[in-house]
């Protein structure tokens, strides 16, 4: 199926940027969620930092698709840190009952962009276990050396 | 008032944002407009996974109170055991089971009638402040 009005994923050095500017359909969602793991796999992104500042709410499809695409992003090593949440938005995701289990949450794309850098920075030190063999590139502590 | 359709997938989001717009004239506060767009989307969402197709009504004024109305009719299988159904994380096809119980949450009032292989009808109201 064709999506005529696919949202853009931006690479910046080490990180994925993704700004949702239109109100998200399902299947919109669900084909956002395929693209930003393609594009880790195909970047080897340490991080994405998603913008939902334009949603106007999250309901437990977004909610559940946001938490399963950072449990997948997980597993090919990339962190994902949602961006933007209208404090509106936040209320009701809480009175629905939903929690964003294991995606990392930031006031402003500012704070974000630190954020990934603390945790990807972390990650790359101590957290996580070396077990694959063929690990990217982990000294990039100062972002700028491309 | 007003009548959407629910077809296919997209309509799920017609919906929602019809309700969160009406509910933005008559005055709701931003956390309320969001209360109840979630809540339509989930109930939207509902027809359209489990009974292919049905209708959302929004309505102003209701009784008791000022407020709005949102009524969720389909022609669909019906729900069998409905306090099951409103359970908090119970789920017929292994989803999250939040959409019924959230929907309540998020409104003032919820009703539901449903008879198997008749149909369902979920009515929210979601009241101004006085
Ligand atoms: N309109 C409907 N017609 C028939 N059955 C329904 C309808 N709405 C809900 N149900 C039944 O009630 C159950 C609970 O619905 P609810 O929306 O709470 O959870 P869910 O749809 O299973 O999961 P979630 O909404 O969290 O993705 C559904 O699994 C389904 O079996
Ligand atoms: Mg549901």
């Amino acid at each position: 199926m064709l999506e005529s009005n696919s949202i853009p994923i931006l690479k910046l050095k080490e990180f994925l940027i993704v700004s949702i500017q239109t109100d998200l359909h399902d299947r919109m969602a669900e084909q956002l969620q395929y693209d930003i793991l393609n594009r880790i796999s195909e970047t080897s992104a340490k991080g994405v930092l998603i913008d939902i500042s334009a949603l106007e709410m999250v309901d437990s499809f977004i909610g559940r698709t946001l938490a399963d695409t950072a449990k997948m992003a997980a597993t090919l090593d990339a962190d994902i840190v949602i961006v933007g949440m209208n404090p509106a938005v936040a209320i009701t995701l809480v009175e629905l009952g939903l929690s964003l289990e294991g995606v990392y949450t930031a006031l402003n794309l500012d704070e974000g962009y630190e954020l990934l850098q603390k945790i990807t920075t972390a990650d790359g030190e101590d957290i996580q276990n070396p077990d694959s063999e063929d690990s990217v590139v982990e000294d990039m502590n100062e972002p700028g050396s491309d | 008032m007003n009548l959407v359709r629910i077809k296919e997938e997209r309509d799920i989001v017609v919906a929602r944002s019809a309700a969160k717009k009406i509910a933005q004239e008559m005055g709701f506060g931003l956390v309320d407009q969001t209360r109840i767009s979630t809540a339509v989307s989930e109930l939207a969402r509902n027809i359209y996974l489990y009974a292919g197709q049905g209708e959302v009504h929004i309505e102003a004024d209701c009784n008791p109170r000022s407020g709005l109305r949102i009524t969720f009719t389909d022609q669909g299988p019906g729900i069998a055991d409905i306090k099951l159904a409103m359970t908090d994380g119970w789920s017929s096809v292994k989803s999250m089971g939040k959409g019924l119980p959230g929907a309540a949450r998020l409104s003032d009032h919820m009703e539901i009638q449903s008879e198997l292989g008749k149909g369902t009808t979920v009515i929210i109201e979601k009241w101004l402040p006085e």
